[in-house]
Protein backbone atom coordinates (compact mmCIF):
# COMPACT_ATOMS: atom_id res chain seq x y z
CA UNK A 1 0.00 0.00 0.00
CA UNK A 2 2.67 2.60 0.87
CA UNK A 3 4.36 1.71 -2.16
CA UNK A 4 1.51 1.84 -4.34
CA UNK A 5 0.50 5.61 -2.85
CA UNK A 6 4.03 6.84 -3.43
CA UNK A 7 4.24 5.91 -7.14
CA UNK A 8 1.26 7.01 -7.57
CA UNK A 9 1.70 10.44 -5.91
CA UNK A 10 5.19 10.45 -7.77
CA UNK A 11 2.98 10.22 -11.40
CA UNK A 12 0.45 13.01 -9.60
CA UNK A 13 3.52 15.21 -9.32
CA UNK A 14 4.90 14.60 -12.68
CA UNK A 15 2.19 15.15 -14.65
CA UNK A 16 1.84 18.49 -12.15
CA UNK A 17 4.94 19.93 -13.42
CA UNK A 18 4.62 18.85 -17.12
CA UNK A 19 1.14 20.72 -17.40
CA UNK A 20 2.96 24.20 -15.76
CA UNK A 21 6.21 23.57 -18.05
CA UNK A 22 3.89 23.67 -21.00
CA UNK A 23 1.69 26.13 -19.91
CA UNK A 24 4.95 28.59 -19.86
CA UNK A 25 6.29 27.56 -23.09
CA UNK A 26 2.96 27.67 -24.90
CA UNK A 27 2.94 31.41 -25.52
CA UNK A 28 6.58 31.08 -26.92
CA UNK A 29 5.94 28.37 -28.94
CA UNK A 30 2.19 29.75 -30.53
CA UNK A 31 3.97 33.33 -31.09
CA UNK A 32 7.00 31.35 -32.93
CA UNK A 33 4.65 29.57 -35.60
CA UNK A 34 2.63 32.90 -36.17
CA UNK A 35 6.02 34.67 -36.78
CA UNK A 36 6.80 32.48 -39.39
CA UNK A 37 3.92 31.47 -41.60
CA UNK A 38 2.55 34.50 -43.89
CA UNK A 39 -0.95 36.56 -43.62
CA UNK A 40 -1.95 33.76 -46.38
CA UNK A 41 -1.31 30.90 -44.10
CA UNK A 42 -4.34 29.52 -42.52
CA UNK A 43 -3.55 26.73 -40.93
CA UNK A 44 -3.76 26.88 -37.41
CA UNK A 45 -1.25 28.36 -34.47
CA UNK A 46 -0.95 25.31 -33.21
CA UNK A 47 0.51 23.66 -36.33
CA UNK A 48 3.87 24.81 -37.01
CA UNK A 49 5.19 26.36 -40.46
CA UNK A 50 5.92 23.85 -42.97
CA UNK A 51 7.87 26.82 -44.53
CA UNK A 52 9.93 29.32 -42.58
CA UNK A 53 8.35 32.63 -44.01
CA UNK A 54 10.37 35.49 -42.46
CA UNK A 55 8.30 38.42 -43.94
CA UNK A 56 6.96 39.33 -40.94
CA UNK A 57 10.48 39.71 -39.66
CA UNK A 58 11.41 41.97 -42.36
CA UNK A 59 8.27 43.84 -41.19
CA UNK A 60 9.06 44.44 -37.52
CA UNK A 61 12.55 45.44 -38.82
CA UNK A 62 11.78 47.81 -41.60
CA UNK A 63 8.37 49.02 -40.96
CA UNK A 64 8.37 48.84 -37.06
CA UNK A 65 12.01 49.93 -36.29
CA UNK A 66 12.81 46.87 -33.80
CA UNK A 67 16.25 47.49 -34.11
CA UNK A 68 16.14 50.79 -33.35
CA UNK A 69 13.61 50.05 -30.81
CA UNK A 70 16.44 47.87 -28.95
CA UNK A 71 18.44 50.41 -28.74
CA UNK A 72 16.69 52.84 -27.76
CA UNK A 73 15.52 50.66 -24.38
CA UNK A 74 19.08 49.57 -24.38
CA UNK A 75 20.22 53.46 -23.61
CA UNK A 76 17.34 53.87 -21.24
CA UNK A 77 18.27 50.66 -19.26
CA UNK A 78 21.88 51.12 -19.42
CA UNK A 79 21.58 54.68 -18.08
CA UNK A 80 18.42 53.98 -15.49
CA UNK A 81 19.85 50.91 -14.30
CA UNK A 82 23.44 52.72 -13.90
CA UNK A 83 21.83 55.48 -12.10
CA UNK A 84 19.84 53.21 -9.75
CA UNK A 85 22.99 51.69 -8.63
CA UNK A 86 25.06 54.58 -7.86
CA UNK A 87 22.54 57.01 -6.84
CA UNK A 88 21.32 53.63 -4.24
CA UNK A 89 24.54 52.31 -3.28
CA UNK A 90 25.62 56.69 -2.42
CA UNK A 91 22.17 57.00 -0.36
CA UNK A 92 22.27 53.46 1.52
CA UNK A 93 25.29 55.03 2.96
CA UNK A 94 24.45 57.41 5.62
CA UNK A 95 21.23 56.13 6.06
CA UNK A 96 22.45 53.06 7.37
CA UNK A 97 25.89 54.44 9.16
CA UNK A 98 24.11 57.74 10.59
CA UNK A 99 21.10 56.44 12.32
CA UNK A 100 19.62 60.00 13.11
CA UNK A 101 16.04 60.27 13.86
CA UNK A 102 16.18 62.78 10.36
CA UNK A 103 17.15 59.79 8.69
CA UNK A 104 14.56 57.71 9.69
CA UNK A 105 12.32 60.12 8.70
CA UNK A 106 14.23 59.82 5.54
CA UNK A 107 13.53 55.93 4.96
CA UNK A 108 9.79 56.41 6.21
CA UNK A 109 9.56 58.84 3.41
CA UNK A 110 11.05 56.38 0.62
CA UNK A 111 9.11 53.71 1.73
CA UNK A 112 5.62 56.14 1.04
CA UNK A 113 7.70 56.69 -2.32
CA UNK A 114 8.09 53.34 -3.54
CA UNK A 115 3.91 52.87 -2.61
CA UNK A 116 3.60 55.54 -5.10
CA UNK A 117 1.59 53.39 -8.42
CA UNK A 118 3.54 54.68 -11.18
CA UNK A 119 -0.37 55.33 -12.93
CA UNK A 120 -1.72 57.14 -10.10
CA UNK A 121 0.28 59.79 -10.83
CA UNK A 122 -0.23 59.67 -14.82
CA UNK A 123 -1.86 63.16 -15.02
CA UNK A 124 0.39 65.41 -13.09
CA UNK A 125 3.60 63.63 -13.95
CA UNK A 126 2.69 63.55 -17.69
CA UNK A 127 1.46 67.27 -17.89
CA UNK A 128 4.85 68.15 -15.42
CA UNK A 129 7.19 66.53 -18.81
CA UNK A 130 5.39 68.24 -21.10
CA UNK A 131 6.07 71.54 -19.21
CA UNK A 132 9.76 70.77 -18.94
CA UNK A 133 10.11 69.52 -22.17
CA UNK A 134 10.71 65.92 -21.01
CA UNK A 135 7.95 63.94 -23.36
CA UNK A 136 9.79 62.23 -26.38
CA UNK A 137 13.14 62.14 -24.69
CA UNK A 138 15.47 59.70 -22.95
CA UNK A 139 16.22 61.57 -19.82
CA UNK A 140 12.38 62.07 -19.14
CA UNK A 141 11.82 58.38 -19.19
CA UNK A 142 14.91 57.47 -17.57
CA UNK A 143 14.47 59.53 -14.81
CA UNK A 144 10.89 58.97 -14.00
CA UNK A 145 11.86 55.00 -14.02
CA UNK A 146 15.02 55.85 -12.17
CA UNK A 147 12.49 57.36 -9.37
CA UNK A 148 10.19 54.43 -9.42
CA UNK A 149 12.71 51.82 -9.08
CA UNK A 150 15.34 53.20 -6.48
CA UNK A 151 13.33 53.14 -3.48
CA UNK A 152 13.97 49.37 -3.61
CA UNK A 153 17.94 49.84 -4.05
CA UNK A 154 18.15 52.06 -1.63
CA UNK A 155 16.45 49.62 0.89
CA UNK A 156 18.33 46.60 -0.50
CA UNK A 157 21.79 48.22 -0.60
CA UNK A 158 20.71 49.59 3.30
CA UNK A 159 20.18 45.65 4.64
CA UNK A 160 23.31 44.43 3.04
CA UNK A 161 24.92 47.37 4.67
CA UNK A 162 23.85 47.33 7.78
CA UNK A 163 24.98 43.43 8.00
CA UNK A 164 28.36 44.01 7.32
CA UNK A 165 30.70 45.20 10.48
CA UNK A 166 31.19 48.80 10.97
CA UNK A 167 35.01 47.78 11.96
CA UNK A 168 36.38 47.43 8.61
CA UNK A 169 35.66 50.58 7.86
CA UNK A 170 36.86 51.84 11.03
CA UNK A 171 40.27 50.87 10.52
CA UNK A 172 40.68 53.13 7.02
CA UNK A 173 39.46 55.74 8.84
CA UNK A 174 42.28 55.13 11.89
CA UNK A 175 44.67 55.44 8.77
CA UNK A 176 43.18 58.82 8.21
CA UNK A 177 41.37 57.67 4.83
CA UNK A 178 38.38 60.38 3.99
CA UNK A 179 35.18 59.75 3.89
CA UNK A 180 35.20 59.76 -0.20
CA UNK A 181 38.36 57.07 -0.24
CA UNK A 182 36.25 54.80 2.23
CA UNK A 183 33.54 54.71 0.17
CA UNK A 184 34.76 53.82 -2.96
CA UNK A 185 37.73 51.27 -1.49
CA UNK A 186 36.08 49.94 1.00
CA UNK A 187 32.65 50.05 0.54
CA UNK A 188 31.42 50.17 -2.84
CA UNK A 189 33.31 46.72 -3.19
CA UNK A 190 31.87 45.48 -0.11
CA UNK A 191 28.56 45.73 -2.23
CA UNK A 192 29.44 44.27 -5.57
CA UNK A 193 27.52 40.41 -4.19
CA UNK A 194 24.23 42.58 -3.54
CA UNK A 195 24.72 44.71 -6.66
CA UNK A 196 24.00 42.17 -9.19
CA UNK A 197 21.07 41.41 -7.41
CA UNK A 198 19.28 45.11 -7.60
CA UNK A 199 20.79 45.77 -10.94
CA UNK A 200 18.54 43.03 -12.16
CA UNK A 201 16.05 43.89 -9.96
CA UNK A 202 16.04 47.58 -11.87
CA UNK A 203 17.00 46.24 -14.78
CA UNK A 204 14.25 43.78 -16.24
CA UNK A 205 11.63 46.06 -15.39
CA UNK A 206 12.73 48.98 -17.20
CA UNK A 207 13.65 46.94 -19.62
CA UNK A 208 10.14 46.01 -19.96
CA UNK A 209 7.88 49.24 -19.28
CA UNK A 210 4.95 49.68 -20.93
CA UNK A 211 2.58 51.59 -18.71
CA UNK A 212 4.71 55.35 -18.53
CA UNK A 213 6.65 55.12 -21.91
CA UNK A 214 3.78 54.25 -24.36
CA UNK A 215 2.25 58.07 -23.12
CA UNK A 216 6.13 59.35 -22.71
CA UNK A 217 7.52 58.15 -25.75
CA UNK A 218 5.65 58.00 -28.56
CA UNK A 219 7.80 59.25 -31.06
CA UNK A 220 9.40 56.30 -33.30
CA UNK A 221 12.68 57.71 -32.96
CA UNK A 222 13.03 57.36 -28.71
CA UNK A 223 10.25 54.57 -28.39
CA UNK A 224 11.02 51.63 -26.73
CA UNK A 225 10.64 48.16 -26.86
CA UNK A 226 7.31 47.36 -25.07
CA UNK A 227 5.44 50.45 -26.69
CA UNK A 228 6.97 49.08 -30.51
CA UNK A 229 5.44 45.95 -30.14
CA UNK A 230 2.20 47.44 -28.71
CA UNK A 231 1.89 49.50 -32.39
CA UNK A 232 1.83 46.54 -34.32
CA UNK A 233 -0.69 45.44 -32.00
CA UNK A 234 -4.52 46.92 -31.75
CA UNK A 235 -7.92 45.27 -31.62
CA UNK A 236 -8.91 47.22 -34.69
CA UNK A 237 -5.55 47.04 -37.29
CA UNK A 238 -3.66 44.04 -36.07
CA UNK A 239 -0.81 42.73 -38.13
CA UNK A 240 -0.16 40.05 -35.60
CA UNK A 241 2.55 38.04 -37.75
CA UNK A 242 4.29 41.13 -37.03
CA UNK A 243 3.84 41.53 -33.64
CA UNK A 244 4.93 38.37 -32.94
CA UNK A 245 8.26 38.61 -35.10
CA UNK A 246 8.90 41.80 -33.07
CA UNK A 247 7.94 40.32 -29.78
CA UNK A 248 10.30 37.41 -29.91
CA UNK A 249 13.11 39.97 -31.36
CA UNK A 250 12.61 42.12 -28.78
CA UNK A 251 12.97 38.91 -25.90
CA UNK A 252 16.49 37.56 -27.66
CA UNK A 253 18.55 40.75 -25.82
CA UNK A 254 17.24 39.66 -22.04
CA UNK A 255 16.98 35.83 -23.01
CA UNK A 256 20.67 35.98 -23.34
CA UNK A 257 21.43 37.55 -20.52
CA UNK A 258 19.26 35.33 -18.84
CA UNK A 259 21.25 32.34 -20.20
CA UNK A 260 24.40 33.34 -18.99
CA UNK A 261 23.29 34.89 -15.46
CA UNK A 262 20.15 32.82 -14.54
CA UNK A 263 21.79 32.21 -11.10
CA UNK A 264 21.79 35.87 -10.11
CA UNK A 265 18.30 36.43 -11.74
CA UNK A 266 16.96 33.83 -9.16
CA UNK A 267 18.96 34.61 -6.80
CA UNK A 268 18.23 38.69 -7.10
CA UNK A 269 14.31 37.72 -7.37
CA UNK A 270 14.27 36.16 -4.06
CA UNK A 271 16.81 38.55 -2.08
CA UNK A 272 14.35 41.78 -3.57
CA UNK A 273 11.30 40.44 -1.74
CA UNK A 274 12.80 38.82 1.58
CA UNK A 275 15.90 41.42 1.75
CA UNK B 1 31.19 57.64 18.53
CA UNK B 2 31.59 56.53 15.17
CA UNK B 3 33.99 58.88 12.42
CA UNK B 4 31.22 59.01 9.53
CA UNK B 5 30.76 62.82 9.44
CA UNK B 6 27.35 63.94 9.31
CA UNK B 7 28.03 65.89 5.61
CA UNK B 8 27.95 62.15 4.68
CA UNK B 9 24.21 62.82 4.31
CA UNK B 10 24.64 64.73 1.39
CA UNK B 11 25.15 60.86 -0.12
CA UNK B 12 21.27 60.78 0.11
CA UNK B 13 20.52 64.00 -1.67
CA UNK B 14 21.06 63.58 -5.36
CA UNK B 15 17.86 60.36 -4.77
CA UNK B 16 16.29 62.89 -2.52
CA UNK B 17 16.35 65.10 -5.49
CA UNK B 18 14.74 63.05 -8.06
CA UNK B 19 12.19 61.30 -5.84
CA UNK B 20 10.84 65.02 -4.93
CA UNK B 21 10.62 65.45 -9.20
CA UNK B 22 9.15 62.67 -10.24
CA UNK B 23 6.95 61.41 -7.44
CA UNK B 24 6.66 63.98 -4.62
CA UNK B 25 5.98 66.55 -6.78
CA UNK B 26 3.24 64.77 -9.11
CA UNK B 27 1.44 63.04 -6.05
CA UNK B 28 0.90 66.97 -4.41
CA UNK B 29 -0.06 68.33 -8.41
CA UNK B 30 -2.55 65.32 -9.08
CA UNK B 31 -4.05 65.83 -5.47
CA UNK B 32 -4.40 69.57 -6.88
CA UNK B 33 -5.58 68.77 -10.32
CA UNK B 34 -8.23 66.53 -8.85
CA UNK B 35 -10.25 69.25 -7.55
CA UNK B 36 -10.46 70.86 -11.05
CA UNK B 37 -12.30 70.14 -13.82
CA UNK B 38 -9.21 70.17 -16.27
CA UNK B 39 -9.18 68.41 -19.61
CA UNK B 40 -5.72 68.41 -19.90
CA UNK B 41 -4.04 70.72 -22.27
CA UNK B 42 -5.95 74.16 -21.89
CA UNK B 43 -3.68 76.63 -19.89
CA UNK B 44 -6.36 76.78 -17.03
CA UNK B 45 -8.23 74.93 -14.47
CA UNK B 46 -11.08 75.44 -13.05
CA UNK B 47 -11.62 74.61 -9.46
CA UNK B 48 -14.50 72.75 -8.85
CA UNK B 49 -14.30 71.63 -5.05
CA UNK B 50 -15.00 67.80 -4.47
CA UNK B 51 -17.42 67.70 -7.68
CA UNK B 52 -14.42 64.46 -8.68
CA UNK B 53 -14.76 62.80 -5.42
CA UNK B 54 -18.73 62.94 -5.49
CA UNK B 55 -18.57 61.71 -9.01
CA UNK B 56 -16.06 58.98 -8.41
CA UNK B 57 -18.68 57.88 -5.44
CA UNK B 58 -21.97 57.72 -7.65
CA UNK B 59 -20.12 56.50 -10.78
CA UNK B 60 -20.92 53.00 -11.43
CA UNK B 61 -18.47 52.24 -14.26
CA UNK B 62 -16.03 52.66 -11.47
CA UNK B 63 -16.76 51.01 -9.05
CA UNK B 64 -17.13 48.18 -11.28
CA UNK B 65 -13.43 48.87 -12.34
CA UNK B 66 -12.39 49.24 -8.11
CA UNK B 67 -13.77 45.56 -7.84
CA UNK B 68 -12.05 44.49 -11.03
CA UNK B 69 -9.05 45.97 -9.51
CA UNK B 70 -10.34 43.77 -6.13
CA UNK B 71 -10.31 41.01 -8.32
CA UNK B 72 -6.63 40.77 -10.05
CA UNK B 73 -5.16 41.99 -7.00
CA UNK B 74 -6.52 38.97 -4.30
CA UNK B 75 -6.98 36.65 -7.46
CA UNK B 76 -3.52 37.12 -8.87
CA UNK B 77 -2.20 36.63 -5.05
CA UNK B 78 -3.98 33.67 -4.48
CA UNK B 79 -3.26 31.78 -7.77
CA UNK B 80 0.47 32.85 -7.06
CA UNK B 81 0.51 31.28 -3.85
CA UNK B 82 -0.71 28.18 -4.80
CA UNK B 83 1.60 27.69 -7.76
CA UNK B 84 4.41 29.22 -6.55
CA UNK B 85 4.23 27.13 -3.05
CA UNK B 86 3.14 23.98 -4.80
CA UNK B 87 6.04 24.14 -7.84
CA UNK B 88 8.75 25.14 -5.14
CA UNK B 89 8.18 22.01 -3.02
CA UNK B 90 8.36 19.87 -5.83
CA UNK B 91 11.33 21.31 -7.37
CA UNK B 92 13.07 22.04 -3.60
CA UNK B 93 15.75 18.89 -4.64
CA UNK B 94 18.91 20.96 -5.61
CA UNK B 95 19.11 18.15 -9.21
CA UNK B 96 19.98 19.22 -12.63
CA UNK B 97 16.56 18.22 -13.82
CA UNK B 98 15.09 20.51 -11.58
CA UNK B 99 17.31 23.43 -12.08
CA UNK B 100 16.51 23.01 -15.83
CA UNK B 101 12.47 23.21 -14.83
CA UNK B 102 12.75 25.64 -12.87
CA UNK B 103 14.45 27.92 -15.42
CA UNK B 104 11.61 27.34 -17.82
CA UNK B 105 9.14 28.40 -15.37
CA UNK B 106 11.00 30.92 -14.21
CA UNK B 107 11.34 32.56 -18.34
CA UNK B 108 7.80 34.07 -18.66
CA UNK B 109 8.76 36.62 -15.51
CA UNK B 110 11.57 38.05 -17.83
CA UNK B 111 9.41 38.64 -20.76
CA UNK B 112 7.36 42.34 -20.65
CA UNK B 113 4.00 41.96 -19.84
CA UNK B 114 2.89 43.82 -22.97
CA UNK B 115 4.37 40.87 -25.31
CA UNK B 116 3.43 38.35 -22.74
CA UNK B 117 -0.17 39.83 -23.26
CA UNK B 118 0.56 39.57 -27.07
CA UNK B 119 1.40 35.97 -27.06
CA UNK B 120 -1.29 35.08 -25.23
CA UNK B 121 -3.95 36.87 -27.52
CA UNK B 122 -2.91 34.56 -30.25
CA UNK B 123 -4.12 31.83 -27.74
CA UNK B 124 -7.55 34.08 -26.92
CA UNK B 125 -8.16 35.41 -30.25
CA UNK B 126 -11.41 35.15 -31.55
CA UNK B 127 -11.11 34.03 -34.85
CA UNK B 128 -7.80 32.54 -35.42
CA UNK B 129 -7.25 31.72 -31.44
CA UNK B 130 -5.23 28.60 -31.12
CA UNK B 131 -7.53 27.50 -28.15
CA UNK B 132 -11.09 28.04 -30.87
CA UNK B 133 -8.66 25.73 -33.07
CA UNK B 134 -8.93 23.17 -30.29
CA UNK B 135 -12.05 23.78 -29.46
CA UNK B 136 -12.81 23.18 -33.18
CA UNK B 137 -11.27 19.79 -33.20
CA UNK B 138 -14.57 18.74 -30.71
CA UNK B 139 -16.93 19.61 -33.05
CA UNK B 140 -18.15 22.56 -30.92
CA UNK B 141 -18.69 26.22 -31.85
CA UNK B 142 -16.19 29.04 -31.15
CA UNK B 143 -15.89 31.01 -27.69
CA UNK B 144 -15.68 34.65 -27.52
CA UNK B 145 -13.09 34.15 -24.91
CA UNK B 146 -12.22 37.93 -24.01
CA UNK B 147 -15.54 39.44 -25.40
CA UNK B 148 -17.16 37.69 -22.13
CA UNK B 149 -16.35 39.92 -19.27
CA UNK B 150 -16.35 37.67 -16.40
CA UNK B 151 -14.32 35.26 -18.62
CA UNK B 152 -11.69 37.71 -19.66
CA UNK B 153 -11.26 39.08 -16.13
CA UNK B 154 -10.51 35.17 -15.08
CA UNK B 155 -7.95 34.52 -18.23
CA UNK B 156 -6.25 38.36 -17.26
CA UNK B 157 -5.78 36.62 -13.74
CA UNK B 158 -4.35 33.66 -15.16
CA UNK B 159 -2.67 35.32 -17.43
CA UNK B 160 -0.54 37.64 -14.43
CA UNK B 161 -0.58 34.90 -12.44
CA UNK B 162 0.95 32.04 -14.88
CA UNK B 163 3.63 34.94 -15.81
CA UNK B 164 4.78 35.89 -12.58
CA UNK B 165 4.34 32.50 -10.62
CA UNK B 166 8.34 32.14 -11.20
CA UNK B 167 8.75 34.97 -9.36
CA UNK B 168 6.49 33.22 -6.07
CA UNK B 169 7.90 29.70 -6.57
CA UNK B 170 11.78 31.54 -6.76
CA UNK B 171 10.83 33.59 -3.01
CA UNK B 172 9.29 30.10 -1.76
CA UNK B 173 12.29 27.93 -2.80
CA UNK B 174 14.93 30.42 -1.07
CA UNK B 175 12.71 29.67 2.23
CA UNK B 176 12.58 26.11 1.88
CA UNK B 177 16.45 26.35 1.38
CA UNK B 178 16.55 28.10 4.86
CA UNK B 179 15.07 25.68 6.88
CA UNK B 180 18.21 23.41 8.25
CA UNK B 181 17.63 19.47 7.91
CA UNK B 182 17.95 18.34 10.49
CA UNK B 183 14.64 19.75 11.78
CA UNK B 184 13.15 17.05 9.31
CA UNK B 185 15.71 14.53 9.80
CA UNK B 186 14.28 14.88 13.73
CA UNK B 187 11.07 14.64 13.02
CA UNK B 188 11.26 12.19 11.16
CA UNK B 189 12.68 10.35 14.25
CA UNK B 190 10.10 10.89 16.21
CA UNK B 191 7.88 9.61 13.47
CA UNK B 192 6.49 12.15 11.60
CA UNK B 193 6.07 12.88 8.02
CA UNK B 194 4.16 13.81 5.12
CA UNK B 195 1.41 16.49 6.18
CA UNK B 196 2.68 16.57 9.55
CA UNK B 197 6.01 17.56 8.77
CA UNK B 198 4.75 20.06 6.39
CA UNK B 199 2.23 22.15 9.04
CA UNK B 200 4.82 21.71 11.99
CA UNK B 201 7.80 22.58 10.19
CA UNK B 202 7.84 23.61 7.16
CA UNK B 203 4.93 26.14 7.24
CA UNK B 204 5.74 27.82 10.16
CA UNK B 205 9.33 28.91 8.81
CA UNK B 206 8.09 29.42 5.09
CA UNK B 207 6.57 32.24 7.07
CA UNK B 208 8.88 35.21 6.10
CA UNK B 209 9.02 33.57 2.01
CA UNK B 210 5.01 33.39 2.23
CA UNK B 211 4.55 37.17 3.57
CA UNK B 212 7.17 38.55 1.24
CA UNK B 213 5.73 36.95 -2.13
CA UNK B 214 1.70 38.25 -1.07
CA UNK B 215 2.78 41.61 -0.20
CA UNK B 216 4.60 41.58 -3.78
CA UNK B 217 1.47 39.80 -5.60
CA UNK B 218 -0.82 41.78 -4.20
CA UNK B 219 0.55 45.32 -4.77
CA UNK B 220 1.46 43.95 -8.56
CA UNK B 221 -2.36 42.86 -9.52
CA UNK B 222 -3.70 46.29 -7.94
CA UNK B 223 -1.59 48.18 -10.27
CA UNK B 224 -1.91 45.80 -13.48
CA UNK B 225 -1.67 47.75 -16.57
CA UNK B 226 -0.10 46.37 -19.71
CA UNK B 227 -1.68 42.63 -20.05
CA UNK B 228 -5.38 44.29 -19.65
CA UNK B 229 -4.36 46.70 -22.18
CA UNK B 230 -3.34 44.31 -24.74
CA UNK B 231 -5.59 41.50 -24.52
CA UNK B 232 -9.22 43.53 -24.08
CA UNK B 233 -8.56 47.36 -23.91
CA UNK B 234 -10.39 47.30 -20.97
CA UNK B 235 -13.33 46.02 -23.17
CA UNK B 236 -16.03 44.84 -23.72
CA UNK B 237 -17.38 48.58 -22.98
CA UNK B 238 -15.26 49.66 -19.87
CA UNK B 239 -15.74 46.03 -18.22
CA UNK B 240 -12.52 44.58 -17.59
CA UNK B 241 -10.68 47.92 -16.72
CA UNK B 242 -8.95 48.34 -13.46
CA UNK B 243 -8.25 51.40 -11.64
CA UNK B 244 -4.81 52.27 -13.95
CA UNK B 245 -6.17 51.29 -17.19
CA UNK B 246 -9.01 53.42 -16.40
CA UNK B 247 -7.52 55.94 -15.40
CA UNK B 248 -5.50 56.57 -18.58
CA UNK B 249 -8.76 55.89 -21.11
CA UNK B 250 -9.86 59.02 -18.65
CA UNK B 251 -7.00 61.04 -19.37
CA UNK B 252 -5.98 60.68 -22.87
CA UNK B 253 -9.26 59.24 -24.67
CA UNK B 254 -11.90 61.20 -22.87
CA UNK B 255 -9.56 64.50 -21.90
CA UNK B 256 -10.85 64.52 -18.58
CA UNK B 257 -7.63 65.30 -16.29
CA UNK B 258 -9.21 66.39 -13.78
CA UNK B 259 -11.49 63.64 -13.15
CA UNK B 260 -8.22 60.30 -13.74
CA UNK B 261 -6.31 62.66 -11.60
CA UNK B 262 -8.76 61.68 -8.71
CA UNK B 263 -9.23 58.56 -9.82
CA UNK B 264 -5.10 58.19 -9.36
CA UNK B 265 -5.18 59.82 -5.60
CA UNK B 266 -7.46 56.81 -4.78
CA UNK B 267 -5.51 54.31 -6.56
CA UNK B 268 -3.05 55.13 -4.35
CA UNK B 269 -5.33 55.56 -1.34
CA UNK B 270 -6.15 52.01 -2.23
CA UNK B 271 -2.35 50.88 -2.08
CA UNK B 272 -1.68 52.48 1.38
CA UNK B 273 -4.90 50.80 2.93
CA UNK B 274 -4.51 47.21 1.50
CA UNK B 275 -0.43 47.73 2.48
CA UNK B 276 -1.63 48.51 6.46
CA UNK B 277 -3.83 45.82 6.11
CA UNK B 278 -1.72 43.21 5.23
CA UNK B 279 1.59 44.27 7.21
CA UNK B 280 -0.75 44.65 10.47
CA UNK B 281 -2.74 41.17 9.77
CA UNK B 282 0.01 39.54 9.28
CA UNK B 283 2.39 40.94 11.77
CA UNK B 284 -0.63 39.92 14.21
CA UNK B 285 -0.56 36.14 12.75
CA UNK B 286 3.09 35.46 12.52
CA UNK B 287 3.83 32.17 14.52
CA UNK B 288 6.57 33.02 15.21
CA UNK B 289 5.60 35.66 17.91
CA UNK B 290 3.58 34.51 20.82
Amino acid sequence: MPMFTKRASKIVLGVLIAVAVIAQLLPFYISLTTAFKSRTDLSSRLVPPHTLYLGNFAEAINDGGIFRAILNSLIVTGGGTLLVLVLGALAAYPLTRLRTRTNRIVLALILVMMMVPPLSILVPLYSMLVDIGGINTYWGITLTLVAEHLPLAIFMYSAFLGSVPYSLEEAAALDGAGLFRRLYNIVFPLLKPVTASVAILAGVPIWNEFALSVYILNDQSVRTIAPTVSTFFSQSTSNLGAASAASLLAFVPILLVYLFLQRYFMEGAAAGAIK
Amino acid sequence: MRSVPLRANLLYVPALIIFAIFIAYPLIRGFGISFTSWDGFSPQKHFIGVDNYLRLFTDSTFGHVVLNTFIYGVGSTVLQQVFGLGLALILRKPTRRSGILRAIIYLPALVSPVIMGTMYYLLFQYNDGALNDLVGLFGADKVAWLNNATVAIIIIVLVNSLQFMGISMVIYLAGLHSIPAMYYEASTLDGAAGWKQFLHITAPLLWPAFTASVVLNLINGLKLFDVITVLTAGGPGYSTNSVSTLISITYFDSQNAGYAASMGVVLFAIIVVFALIVNSSFSRLNPEAD
